[in-house]
């Protein structure tokens, strides 16, 4: 940049066209509101316009309308709201979504992981097409994955009916509910770890093996603190959708009240009986929970990236 | 024999190799190929003619025609702010940037059923501006408005996220040079960073149409069911569904899982190209061409790093 500014541009041109160079000084301030933004001057346009539509479009999109779940709730009384919320199947409702997001995202830990390490490690016939089938959950509609599950692990279906000899039920059952979140939070995992693993240095390995370390230790005590931040942040992306997840898993449930019921569905009753504020209220406590994941994996990157020694940029 | 060796201190034995690999077949499989597969076989299971005659069905055709015209509004809609949110955030300092990079992402932590409640309770009958609006005879709720606003919301970061870290990574040092060397606002953006851009901007297009077409929770919350009016592809194969109309909802949600699986190719089509550009432009020739004459060893002995990062 700094080469645009003195040397390659001529000094009459500069003179010129004004826009062409900073004003003396770096840092320099050319608008009341780029002054509160602190705009460091660049030669580019179009900074006002993009920034003023993004910003508009937005708020007109995002943040107005989720903000009116707040205002919202807030016309509810704190009793009122205590009883939208902690009504016998509401709460059993959170404690399926939340418990079972939970259980979904360890079991992705485990199963993404072995799925990352197998793709990133190993060479074998069909690994393209297995790496490209990992997107699936993104790029199949959570409708036609939900019946497509359902069907699978009904008792007449291929999974279903290899279960039930063992005496397992899985679709309409709790179980259920965790296979489909299971199937929506496994890329998560798999496509936050598999790039660590990739390019971990296999310098690093080697001097484990070299200094004595078996291969288990090796994993466990060079690879694995590695990879940990990505682990976590997979984890956590995988609860946050799980939590929020409605299509793949209403199909699976069976939705009996107070056994397997989700907090989505609980939203979509409560809407159905015009109950607005009752849903909102039941919202509230999940868009409370998904900041706080959000925050929190905002947070892992952020240690991540330092963990790493790379400046994060975003 | 060193090659042996070599293969204990960094690989497995071949019988661990074989179980991991074993293991994460079972996974795919029971999780993702076999739901795949089943979409289909349920589809075709009483024929080809009762499956075309599922697709072909007016409800059908008016469910396939809405599910177009949804994505076909809602996807350039978060095209165009997903450019304008990259030339702000990747070519500019600025105070907060970081905070809206984290409000972009919001819509995919809020749960779908919410992304449509949002919308319930501002433009439905008890919500803030449902009384203005029916007073002008406005509907926005429960039509195709409403479904085209829930899909915009699930959908919002899809291009935008894309695009960030792919322009932040290119710099801004090209723009710069279109610009001094004369060149106006929009010809640098149409014969510099366009071209630069176009295939991660193809990306989450693809994205984000998938998830346009695809999404169910937020779109069920608005879009009030009126068969062959406001009932998208996902939808529709609900409904069929729930009536125990195995077929045809498994013959609708082909169509979903054809789309899926085009999506899936094309997205691994260019994640290919632009790792390969990625990677073209990572290493100027120069330097390639200096390390391919490297001896193994060399290239080891420049790398300490890999170990001093650990603590």
């Amino acid at each position: 940049m700094s080469r645009f500014r003195s040397g390659t541009v001529p000094r009459k041109r500069r003179a010129a066209s004004s826009f062409l160079a900073p004003p003396r000084g770096a840092n320099r301030r050319f608008s009341a509101v780029s002054g509160v933004l602190n705009v460091q001057y660049s030669v580019l346009p179009g900074f006002g316009l993009t920034l003023g539509f993004s910003v508009l479009y937005l708020s007109l999109i995002v943040l107005i309308p989720l903000a009116g779940t707040f205002f919202k709730t807030a016309t509810l009384s704190w009793d009122q709201f205590i009883a939208a919320i902690a009504s016998e199947r509401v709460l059993a409702a959170y404690r399926l979504s939340f418990f079972g997001s939970l259980l979904a995202a360890t079991i992705n830990v485990f199963a993404g992981g072995l799925v990352a390490w197998v793709l990133a490690r190993y060479r074998f016939p069909g690994r393209r097409i297995l790496d490209a089938i990992v997107d699936l959950p993104f790029a199949l509609p959570t409708a036609v994955a939900g019946i497509a599950l359902s069907t699978l692990y009904s008792t007449k279906g291929w999974i279903g009916s290899l279960l039930e000899p063992l005496g397992v039920k899985v679709a309409y059952t709790p179980l259920g509910v965790l296979v489909a979140m299971c199937f929506i939070g496994l890329p998560f995992v798999v496509r936050t770890l598999q790039p660590v693993l990739e390019d971990f240095e296999k310098e690093a390995e080697e001097a484990a093996a070299t200094l004595g370390a078996s291969r288990w230790q090796t994993v466990w005590r060079v690879i694995l603190p590695h990879a940990l931040p990505a682990l976590l942040t997979g984890f956590a992306l995988a609860f946050a959708r799980a939590v929020g997840e409605y299509g793949s898993v209403i199909f699976i449930a069976g939705n009996i009240p107070l056994v397997s019921e989700i907090a989505p569905l609980i939203i979509i009753t409560k809407l159905e009986q015009y109950d607005y504020a009752g849903a909102t209220a039941v919202a509230v406590v999940m868009l409370v929970v998904s900041f706080v994941v959000l925050f929190a994996i905002n947070g892992l990157q952020w240690w991540a990236a330092r963990r790493h020694g790379a400046t994060s940029t975003r | 024999m060193s090659k042996s060796a070599r293969n204990i201190a960094t690989e497995e034995p071949g019988w661990v190799r074989a179980l991991l690999i074993a293991g994460a077949l079972v996974v795919l499989a029971s999780l993702l190929v076999l739901p795949l597969a089943a979409v289909f076989t349920e589809a075709l299971r009483r024929g080809f003619a009762t499956y075309i005659a599922a697709l072909v069905e007016p409800d059908a055709l008016a469910a396939i025609r809405l599910t177009l015209t949804v994505a076909v509004i809602a996807v350039p809609a978060n095209l165009v702010f997903g450019v304008a949110a990259a030339w702000a955030i990747a070519r500019f300092e600025f105070r907060g940037k970081s905070f809206l990079s984290t409000l972009i992402d919001l819509p995919f932590s809020v749960s779908p059923v919410i992304s449509g409640l949002i919308y319930v309770l501002l433009f439905g009958a008890q919500g803030w501006f449902g009384p203005w609006l029916s007073e002008h005879n406005i509907k926005l709720l429960f039509a195709v408005p409403g479904l085209v606003l829930a899909t915009v919301f699930v959908t919002f970061p899809f291009v935008a996220r894309e695009l960030i870290p792919l322009m932040q990574a290119q710099g801004k040092e090209e723009e710069e040079a279109a610009i001094t060397l004369g060149a106006s606002g929009w010809q640098t953006f149409w014969h510099v960073t366009l071209p630069n851009i176009r295939w991660g901007l193809l990306y989450g297009v693809i994205l984000c149409n998938a998830r346009a077409m695809g999404e169910f929770g937020a779109v069920s919350v608005v879009s009030g069911h009126i068969r062959g009016l406001t009932n998208t592809l996902p939808l529709h194969v609900e409904i069929l569904y729930n009536e125990y109309n195995f077929v045809a909802a498994f013959a609708t949600a082909s169509l979903l899982a054809l789309l899926g699986l085009i999506t899936l190719i094309a997205k691994s089509a260019l994640e290919w190209r632009i790792r390969n550009e990625e990677r073209a432009a990572a290493l100027p020739p120069e330097v390639e061409s200096s390390n391919n004459k490297l001896s193994p060893d060399e290239k080891i002995s420049h790398e300490p790093h890999a170990i001093a990062l650990r603590p």
